[in-house]
């Protein structure tokens, strides 16, 4: 190394380091700490004297995969994240394309209309929809019976909780997606549309041979981000449900918030946290190598 | 530039050394931090100007807690070394924060006080505060479960009084559901909700845990006779398979008849009386729990009021408190019966001394009277950290069988293998202990 290559990399370590500095105190250290923990039954006890701390190795994981209340949570957040996903990246989708198309006016209005529960507070959300999913005064039951549907316990009946949450989950994040999907659009160059046009391409023609192909990046981009955030949900059952009826609404986060901040069994939600990030991970993964080895 | 850098420094070092120099003079108050819950948090500082007058040395400091977060913020504050010196903690804690080690015993300093006040207190409520031979805690108020009802329904269908036995008010319930053609439960259980499975099982003489509080007890006949006759209110659909979540407005509902009876707490006579209409204020009562009638053939009767939980909540010291001597002194004035009798007027808290129930408030008001009697026969459940979250459990099986997706016996088995692992750590500590 030169003398003045070896200076360019000193000041940019100089440059680097508060941004390293505050990573390792606040993301890197708190992991480890996370990681080391997972390994002991760190809880009440051991908080209140070190001495009553048990290192067990790799029993917090085996006693995870050992509880129905673990794969309970599994299943709900991939039923949250499967049904959930997809629709909320249609929706946003379709919003987008309503919104973006020549006949829409007032387009403007419409896009902070759509994005208006993004930036609502999800608590005033909730005692809202507490009160359409009513069973006995909700406007959705309302509407059902004017239909001659019978009512159905939204909120109570063990089978209807997560299609309730999942509804009203899409609707408060749809217009977050639908934005990137906006950008994603205009960027589209407006002459592909004209040369297709004159081909005679129609609508749906257009929309699939144009649109869809160069939508790719935005696609999986959205697709990617939905999944992270989906498969940690956590705010909307906590507040609507609490993980009822009978934890059909209970995610994996709402068991690691309980097992860590409400029973303080530190140890045991560390490794659920792992368990968290290696299946989100591995769900990444896999989907980047979808993108990847889809033809172009 | 007006300030340079070093003038900037200079500025703030004289600063500084201002503000020390004020802290630091001579006979400065002591400032006692006291983190209280919710409505009492908001309450009490209306009985501080007084306690301030008393004691010119001390200022009070309070903080106010809601309740949804006080468990998580007294944890963490422990786990940062930032406890306040004085809190209120509820009565199921009391054996977390002993197991924690973060609280004071107060044995030494209730040597001080005459007996007779002492034995003022609800024999349950000092009980409650009470671990290895120690007093963790004072008790603030008390707490109990009974019944609120519609006296006005219960007349209708040839009832002046509330019934004193279950298999009375089974036969009341199931005229109630059939009084007419409103669509009616008879009473409201949250169907998850753990309290009145375990006040069944109370009654009907189950001890919950056993060895120790080492294991859990729920295939015991006596529990599971409590369960299934819990269960039964549902399956005859005298209660609505519903929880908490469900109900909008509860008082609304009480109100309009959907439900005639339901199983609260102290708070909800201050809540009925604000939220339900002036016609119907002569009509909702309170009465004691009913008590099982004992089997044909047993001699005695049932007993005139049934058992139910003692609850309620209590003042600790902080172990790492520097001013435990001024934090004490606020205790013993809040634990004084007129500060007692105040704070009920103020809240709605029931007092935990028993001579602070002579307050014209409590004595004349039939709603509290109710619950004079019921504070006779309450019992608390077992003093250990796990408890909350074995009732939790108890919840969560109650409400699958209640579903019928549970049988009785799968649910109690699944229940004592849960409770065995919450237990484990307990039962680890003990055996060091006693092989020590």
């Amino acid at each position: 190394m030169s003398g003045l290559e070896r200076r360019t990399a000193f000041s940019a370590w100089v440059f680097l380091a508060p941004a390293l500095l505050l990573i390792s105190a606040f993301f890197f250290l708190p992991v480890l700490a996370a990681l080391l923990l997972s390994f002991t039954d760190f809880d009440i006890y051991a908080l209140g004297d070190l001495g009553r701390l048990r290192f067990i190795g790799f029993d917090n994981y085996q006693r995870l995969l050992h509880s129905p209340l673990f794969w309970t949570a599994l299943g709900n957040t991939g039923y949250f994240v499967a049904v959930g996903g997809p629709l909320s990246v249609a929706v946003s989708l379709g919003a987008a394309l309503l919104v973006n198309a020549r006949l829409t006016r007032y387009p403007g209005l419409f896009r902070t209309a759509f994005f208006l529960p993004v930036v609502t507070t999800l608590v005033a959300v909730a005692v809202v929809w507490r009160y359409l999913y009513h069973p006995r005064y909700g406007l959705l039951n309302y509407a059902l019976g004017l239909l001659g549907i019978p009512p159905i316990d939204w909120l109570g009946d063990p089978d209807w909780a997560m299609p309730a949450i999942i509804l009203m989950a899409v609707w408060k994040n749809f217009g977050f997606n639908m934005i990137i999907f906006i950008a994603g659009l205009q960027n589209i160059p407006t002459p592909l549309y004209e040369a297709a046009r004159l081909d005679g391409a129609g609508v749906w023609a257009q929309f699939r041979h144009i649109t869809l192909p160069l939508l790719g990046p935005t696609f999986l981009f959205v697709a990617l981000m939905t999944l992270i955030g989906y498969c940690q949900v956590f705010a909307e059952p906590y507040v609507m449900t609490q993980g009822g009826p009978v934890n059909r609404t209970l995610s994996i986060v709402l068991l690691m918030y309980e097992e860590g901040f409400r029973w303080w069994n530190m140890g045991y939600a560390s490794a659920l946290a792992f368990i968290l990030f290696a299946l989100i991970l591995a769900g990444s993964l896999l989907q980047l190598r979808m993108r990847r080895s889809a033809p172009p | 530039m007006p300030f340079g850098f070093p003038r900037l420094c200079a500025l703030l070092i004289a600063l500084t050394l201002l503000l020390a120099g004020c802290d630091s003079t001579g006979d400065a108050p002591v400032t006692v931090k006291f983190w209280a819950m919710g409505q009492e948090g908001e309450q009490v500082q209306a009985l501080l100007a007084e306690f301030e007058r008393r004691h010119p040395d001390i200022r009070v400091r309070v903080q106010q807690i809601p309740w949804s977060a006080a468990h998580e913020k007294l944890l963490t504050a422990y786990a940062g070394d930032a406890l306040p010196d004085v809190f209120q903690l509820g009565n199921t804690w009391i054996a977390e924060f002993v197991a924690l080690r973060a609280i004071e015993p107060l044995d030494a300093r209730l040597r001080g006080w005459p007996p007779a006040a002492r034995n003022d207190y609800f024999p349950g409520a000092l009980a409650a505060s009470r671990l290895d031979g120690q007093t963790w805690a004072l008790p603030w108020y008390v707490d109990t479960r009974l019944l609120f009802y519609r006296q006005d329904l219960l007349a209708a269908v040839g009832f002046n009084e509330a019934p004193t036995t279950w298999e009375d008010w089974l036969q009341a319930m199931a005229r109630l559901k059939t009084l007419d053609d409103a669509e009616r439960y008879a009473i409201f259980l949250p169907i998850n909700e753990w309290q009145l499975p375990v006040i069944l099982a109370l009654q009907r003489g189950a001890t919950l845990l056993r060895e120790r509080n080492q294991y859990g007890d729920f295939e015991h006949p006596h529990f599971r006779e409590a369960l299934v006759f819990y269960l039964s209110l549902f399956e005859q659909g005298l209660a609505a398979p519903v929880g908490h979540t469900q109900v909008a407005n509860l008082y609304q509902e009480f109100a309009n008849g959907a439900f005639a009876a339901y199983i609260s707490g102290p708070w909800n006579i201050g809540e009925l009386q604000r939220r339900l209409p002036a016609t119907l204020q002569s009509a909702w009562k309170t009465a004691p729990l009913p008590d099982f009638a004992p089997p044909t053939g047993a001699s005695g009767q049932a007993a005139p009021v049934g058992v139910s939980l003692a609850g309620g909540a209590s003042l600790a010291l902080s172990r790492a408190s520097p001013h435990q001597d001024a934090a004490w002194k606020l205790l013993e004035f809040l634990a004084e019966p007129e500060q007692q009798a105040r704070f009920y007027q103020l809240t709605g808290d029931l007092p935990a001394r028993t001579s602070a129930w002579r307050a014209p408030a409590l004595a004349e008001n039939p709603h509290a009277q109710a619950f004079w009697r019921q504070l006779q026969r309450a019992q608390p459940t077992p003093p250990i950290p796990e408890w909350e979250r074995i009732a939790q459990r108890i919840a969560y099986y109650a409400e699958l069988a209640a579903r019928q997706q549970l049988s009785v016996d799968a649910a109690l088995a699944a229940l004592n293998a849960d409770t065995e692992r919450i237990l484990e750590k307990r039962r680890w500590l003990l055996a060091r202990e006693a092989a020590q």
